[in-house]
């Protein structure tokens, strides 16, 4: 079995700035990020929590009742003088701030007033993943945090956030959008006849307006490309510095250990600094007690101590999970040998209040 | 069947009303079952499951999902799908499931080359991205395109003038986006009004507010996903769209006898029974093993609470509910088969 990933080091090390948690839809990030966040924060740090879209009765129990796109106080007793702020990631408002500030305001007000871009701030796939690295990236700037943890969006495509930064300007710089937005430049003939036919038939199921839309966006945003191109390479540089830490979070199932799979390749591809994996909501074994002497007893028990059969069935019921947890991890394991992992078995219910989460977080660092 | 059947809370064991058929007349008219649910509870492989319960008795049911995830070819480890429809699994009982991954891009293409004649220069317009141009520009087009395969699909007939299928499954988009999916008309204002896209979308309005429609939501247990269903019920309905059955994934079977729940799930659970019974059945227990044990049941039985109360919010909207367990092995094409029988079994046909 690989090495045992050690977080309380990385979570308390003044070094670190920044965790980035990653992982497939619904297997525990939000949760692992906000006990990370509050584990540190009860070793004394003064730490933020980057959440994307927190369960309701989560989200109550950090405070946050409404998107505001600014971190706030959690208003709890904590262990220690450490802090811990939360903020609820608000997209379309990060958006704006981001056109806001690289923009003068008459220009910014007649951005923001424009259909099109309303359409790529609140749905252009993968805007949610790119405004989270932003605000990361603006948070991270500020200074004001020893440590920002960020859960990232379930992304439809693992690593999105990497890629939405490059994918948004390709296509806004694209050649298509320029041609169709601008068409009057004359560069049409060198495209030949099948582009004016397209652009008849765009026009023809979509109507001119949303045209017009995209060619006054496009005019508006031109000078803007160079900023938001740094930017993007700004915070990708940020995610690969020394501070940073991601954790991959995966629950022991094939398709989120796959998607887990091809994010620790992606990060190491991409030189970015990959802690290890969080191996979420496992089942070890309570009682040692072996699965054929369980089973023998339980039918043996069936009629006289129907109780004792059934905790014994609930025992070999849960070895035999384990044994596929197992076979599962030795699969991941043998692909991946020397990425650490941290194994949290899973809680009985699920974790919406500070005592939980602190759960978990002990959990978390148990190494 | 008795271990999956919805287990009333003690609460609403007085009111008398039975809790609907799973499987209604609604469900059995319908011709075109669009499954959704939050992301991971497993909608894939229910949709899977469901084409395959549908299509015993040697019927022909059709398979689609429509987010270019590949998530079908996976399931029935078979090759990435292309655009058309394959041949994925037999049916107990002699039936057909077909799939099909709707490609928007290629929809949107096969639009222009029966509008437009424009063949050739399609490709190449791929190259340029122009085909992710206009459907960024309208994001309504691309669930229009997406829907109006769909029901092409639905109301194909075959040189017997026939329908091709008998059903068709969609593994449609997520709680958090379906409704705007399905609501078709919402997408229509990005559209020219007498464009033929904008003919189209009329068409696959009508299809999804009658008879021949019905939408299933598939949800675990747990609390964000009852959650997102709850409103996503509201919302469908609100929206007029016809509400099939709640679809629980992943239910834990109740192990322990009814009344052991509350006490084991309060860490009261008799371990001098528990040692007792161990006892008489040759095994030597020491008090951490009685522990250990005693523990694990209490897990359980909270589990089984939690779910319980889970099903009492999800019971209060009078839908009909189905119920699969929690597959020990996780997902792969023994155990969508094997959901598929657990469907079967309580009336899907």
């Amino acid at each position: 079995m690989s090495r045992t990933l050690d977080l309380g080091p990385v979570l308390a090390d003044r070094k670190t700035r920044i965790v980035v948690t990653c992982g497939s839809g619904g297997v525990g990030k939000t949760t692992t990020a906000a006990a990370m966040a509050l584990w540190a924060a009860e070793s004394g740090r003064k730490v933020a929590v980057l959440t994307i879209d927190p369960a309701k009765r989560l989200a109550q129990s950090l405070g946050l009742q409404e998107l505001d796109n600014e971190p706030r106080r959690v208003e709890v007793d904590l262990d220690g003088d450490g802090e811990l702020w939360a903020m609820m990631l608000d997209t379309s408002r990060t958006f704006d701030e981001m056109v806001a500030a690289h923009s003068t305001p008459d220009r910014a007000a007649a951005i923001l007033a424009n259909p099109f871009y309303k359409v790529i701030s609140t749905s252009f796939s993968g805007t949610q993943e790119y405004m989270a690295m932003e605000k990361l990236s603006t948070l991270a700037a500020k200074n004001e945090f020893d440590l920002i943890v960020v859960d990232t969006p379930p992304s439809r495509s693992a690593l999105d956030f990497l890629d939405a930064p490059q994918r948004l300007s390709a296509f806004m710089d694209g050649r298509t959008i320029r041609l169709l937005a601008a068409p009057s430049r004359g560069v049409l003939r060198l495209v030949g006849a099948g582009f004016a036919l397209f652009s008849r038939a765009v026009t023809a199921i979509l109507g001119g307006q949303m045209l017009q839309d995209a060619a006054q966006f496009v005019q508006l945003f031109e000078d803007m490309f160079g900023g938001f191109r740094e930017r993007a390479q700004a915070t990708y540089e940020l995610l690969r510095a020394n501070g940073t830490k991601f954790v991959v979070v995966s629950i022991c199932e094939a398709d989120s250990l796959r998607e887990a799979s091809y994010f620790a390749d992606r990060l190491r591809a991409e030189r970015m600094p990959l802690a290890g994996l969080i191996l979420n909501r496992t089942h070890p074994p309570l009682a040692d007690l072996p699965l054929g002497a369980a089973q023998e007893a339980a039918r043996k028990l069936a009629r006289s101590a129907p109780l004792t059969a059934a905790v014994l069935d609930l025992h070999a019921e849960r070895l035999a999970v384990r044994a596929a947890e197992l076979h599962m991890r030795a699969r991941f394991d043998r692909v991946h040998t020397d990425l650490p992992v941290i194994e949290v078995p899973a809680l009985p219910s699920d974790a919406h209040d500070l005592p939980a989460l602190r759960e978990i977080g002990r959990r978390l660092t148990a190494a | 069947m008795t271990t999956t059947q919805p287990r009333a809370p003690k609460s609403e064991a007085t009111v008398p009303a039975p809790q609907p058929a799973g499987w209604t007349g609604a469900c059995r008219r319908a011709r075109l079952h669009v499954i959704t649910g939050k992301g991971g509870t497993g909608k894939t492989t229910v949709a899977a499951a469901l084409a395959l319960a549908l299509a015993s008795d040697g019927r022909r049911v059709l398979l689609v999902e429509v987010e270019e995830r590949q998530g079908i070819a996976r399931l029935f480890d078979v090759p990435p799908l292309p655009y058309e429809e394959r041949k994925v699994a037999i049916a107990n009982g002699g039936g057909e499931v077909r799939a099909l991954a709707v490609d928007v891009e290629a929809a949107l293409l096969e639009y222009f080359a029966m509008f437009y004649n424009l063949g050739f220069a399609g490709r190449s317009l791929k190259r340029m991205g122009a085909v992710e141009f206009a459907t960024t520009l309208a994001p309504g087009l691309r669930d229009v395109l997406l829907t109006g395969k769909v029901k092409e699909t639905v109301t194909r007939l075959g040189s017997d003038n026939k329908p091709v299928y008998d059903e068709v499954v969609m593994d449609a988009p997520p709680t958090g986006r379906v409704v705007t999916f399905l609501g078709v008309t919402e997408a229509m204002s990005d559209l020219a009004k007498r464009g033929p896209i904008h003919s189209q979308a009329e068409g696959v309005v009508r299809l999804l507010h009658s008879q021949d429609t019905i939408v299933h939501l598939v949800t675990l247990l747990e609390d964000m996903p009852v959650t997102e269903t709850l409103e996503t019920i509201a919302h469908l309905r609100e929206t007029e769209l016809p509400v099939g059955t709640i679809i629980v994934n992943a239910a834990t079977e109740p192990r322990l006898p009814a009344g052991s729940l509350k006490p084991a799930a309060e860490g009261r659970l008799d371990t001098a029974r528990l040692t007792a019974g161990l006892a008489t059945a040759g095994i030597t227990p020491n008090p951490e093993m009685v522990q250990g044990l005693a523990t694990e049941a209490a897990e359980h039985a909270i589990r089984v609470l939690d779910e319980a109360d889970c099903r009492a919010q999800l019971a209060a909207t009078g839908l009909p509910m189905l119920s699969l367990p929690r597959l020990v092995d996780g997902a792969d094409l023994g155990g969508v088969y094997e959901l598929a029988d657990r469907l079967t079994e309580q009336g899907v046909r």
